[in-house]
């Protein structure tokens, strides 16, 4: 089932006359391909776990439309869109047992939609067999570890046998190692089911891991939605560079002249196309590569090695943050002695952003295969 | 060691002497008190030790009548006073204009004197040479014959008693219980509604068993501070009880120690005594369905 959302905005009143209207969701418009798990991915309090309400139906649109294939579901309650909800505090009834809180969605199903008493248990059953909790249907959720209760939590929400599955910060209740397991089997689980999935999270790395797209959001606004990698490669503007990736990407104030880039006097880079201006200047960690002739010279302040890697933390006037990070293959030994540490640049890893407006500014890459 | 529970002990020697003092010896003594047949509390001297107290109590028909006042207002008040407390508190819990000004409207009678609060209600409801009473004049625009609540038939009293108790009784549980609901994680309506579960049973199936044990500590506190009713009756029926008709269990305990047929303490002590195994039973079958039925 394709989730289309068009125009969709959920204002919320201020408490006073003197405030201005908090815009949780400002005219969002995309469209979520079918059988596809999308990560919704943004700050805190940018509005994504708003943004799965309105999809759920929990909160009513202040304008807008939202559409389950060609279905408009803006007015239907929540039980009649066909979605299940995973809450991010699990949400399990504590006085009822898993198998019971499996079943309680649809105990509450009415007439002829009613399964009879054995099919709710198949059903049940089903579900946590899919999760695979079929051990513990007889406990209460206080006596189940935190990655069992997500787990009981994702039956509940898939026993109806929903056309969409919503996540609201599903991991963030689980320690790391539970975390990466956990993520895995969600993604296990989605390719299952083939159910139309979207998770919220915070965290860019559980969004770029397992999501066959992800968008990006930043109070209100959609900023950017593909798939992971086309995103982490082409972002649109200076905050979706800045969000994705660890370590962060690097930013300095740049300039452009004459088709070259130059980062406080030095110029670095070859940059075609965009006139003379002033830019923010974002550069991967990896798009660095050690060269004692190199253009771009950065004050050396440490050397971490990570074994499969050196990460080298330097200085420089004009960057925005105190430290620059900068990935290199382990083979490449960097000289610590020297203060100052030069490199080569790789254009595809150098993103132009207009001083102002924080927009992605592009220029002209040189033919594959060969380094600026 | 040794050091060390000295001084526990003597941290904790203030509140034993109190409780020694003002408790335990209080109770032992009336244990001594009930089993002195024939106790002269003007010599100080008694005949003999037995049961003799017990039976002389629970056959006097004035106990008899306390008891089964007692009974009554307890079975009327708890589940009636509990219920309407609940249904208050959902619907202060679900208004959001005025909220504060009702819960200060409905939690006002907490903190009135026992006693005015009898005089009003005495105002309401009794007759005299002059006035049929503000209730009585209301129910004679519906046609209805008036009825002396204060001085007339028995059921009218115990109405008056039990509507008292219950008003007076009520503002508590909704305090307790508005907070109870209030501290309901609403993230479990949120998924309640995610399936489309009916009101009803959202009260039935989660709204209930979440605030259950505050529930099951009202029931407990409002049986135990009925069996001790006897104030509110004073004030609704005066000092003499007993001819009212009106007694309770705590208000014979009282006659028998300072009232008109007084001085009786060895019966006095055996009815308390006796009052205290009744609430001591009430009380451990309802904290056994409790734990049979709380959440954990």
């Amino acid at each position: 089932m394709k989730v289309v959302l068009e125009h969709l905005t959920k204002r919320f009143p201020s408490r006073s006359k003197k405030e201005e209207d908090v815009i949780a969701v400002n005219d969002f418009n995309f469209e979520i391909p079918d059988g596809k798990l999308i990560g919704l991915l943004g700050p805190s309090g940018c509005g994504k776990s708003t943004t799965l309400n309105l999809i759920c139906g929990l909160e009513p649109p202040t304008e807008g439309k939202i559409y389950f294939g060609n279905d408009d579901v803006t007015r239907l309650p929540p039980e009649n869109r066909g979605v299940g909800l995973v809450f991010q505090n699990y949400a399990l009834y504590p006085h009822l047992t898993v198998l019971e809180n499996i079943q309680f969605p649809l105990k509450n199903l009415r007439g002829a939609e009613r399964p009879t008493k054995e099919q709710m248990l198949e059903r049940a059953k089903e579900a946590a067999k899919l999760v695979q909790i079929e051990g513990l249907l007889e406990r209460k959720p206080s006596e189940l570890s935190g990655g069992q209760q997500q787990r009981v939590a994702i039956a509940r929400a898939l026993v109806k046998m929903p056309k969409v599955l919503l996540l609201d910060e599903p991991l963030s209740n689980l320690d790391a190692r539970l975390r990466l397991q956990t993520r895995e089997e969600i993604r296990r689980i989605q390719l299952e089911t083939g159910i139309t999935t979207i998770f919220v999270t915070h965290d860019q790395d559980e969004a770029m891991s397992i999501s066959d797209m992800i968008v990006v959001m930043k109070a209100g606004v959609m900023q950017q939605m593909g798939p992971p990698q086309d995103v982490y490669d082409q972002p649109v503007n200076l905050f979706v560079a800045t969000f994705l990736g660890t370590p962060q990407i690097n930013v300095f104030d740049g300039e452009v002249k004459n088709g070259w880039l130059y980062i406080g006097g030095d110029r670095v880079l070859e940059t075609p196309g965009p006139e003379d201006q002033k830019v923010s200047v974002g550069i991967r960690p990896e798009g660095f590569t050690l060269d004692e002739n190199g253009p771009f010279a950065l004050n050396l302040e440490r050397v971490e090695v990570m074994g499969r890697d050196t990460s080298v933390v330097s200085t420089h006037p004009a960057s925005r943050s105190a430290f620059i990070r900068s990935i290199i293959p382990a083979r490449n030994r960097v000289d610590k002695t020297k203060k100052t540490v030069r490199f080569r640049l790789m254009p595809d890893k150098v993103f132009l952003f207009d001083a102002k407006t924080e927009e992605r500014v592009p220029f002209t890459l040189p033919p594959e295969g060969v380094e600026g | 060691m040794k050091k060390k529970s000295m001084k526990g002990w003597l941290y904790l020697l203030p509140a034993i002497l109190f409780l020694g003092c003002f408790m335990v010896y209080p109770l032992i003594d009336v244990l001594i008190y009930s089993v002195e047949e024939g106790y002269n509390s003007a010599s100080q001297t008694y005949w003999g030790v037995g049961l003799y107290n017990y039976s002389y109590v629970l056959r006097d028909p004035y106990f008899l009548q306390a008891v089964k006042n007692t009974l009554i207002l307890v079975a009327i008040t708890v589940p009636l006073s509990t219920g309407f407390a609940l249904l208050i508190s959902l619907g202060l819990n679900a208004v959001k204009p005025l909220r504060s000004l009702f819960q200060t409207v409905y939690f006002l009678p907490y903190v009135t004197n026992t006693l005015a609060v009898g005089l009003v209600f005495m105002i309401l409801f009794k007759k005299t040479a002059y006035t049929e009473g503000l209730v009585n004049l209301m129910l004679q625009w519906f046609g209805a014959s008036s009825v002396d609540f204060i001085d007339g038939p028995y059921w009218a009293k115990m109405f008056v008693l039990c509507f008292y108790t219950i008003w007076v009784v009520m503002p508590f549980k909704i305090l307790i219980l508005t907070s109870a609901l209030a501290s309901v994680n609403p993230e479990y309506y949120s998924a309640a509604r995610m399936d489309g579960t009916r009101p009803f049973r959202i009260f039935y199936k989660i709204t209930l068993p979440m605030i259950s044990p505050m529930i099951f500590y009202l029931v407990i506190t409002g049986f135990i501070g009925a069996f001790k009713a006897y104030s509110d009756a004073v004030a609704l029926f005066g000092t003499d009880l007993n001819a009212a008709g009106m007694n309770t269990i705590v208000g014979y305990v009282y006659d028998m120690l300072y009232g008109n047929s007084g001085g009786y303490p060895s019966f006095a002590s055996a009815a308390a005594l006796i009052l205290f195994a009744i609430v001591l039973t009430i009380t451990c079958v309802n904290l056994l369905i409790s734990k049979k039925t709380s959440v954990n």
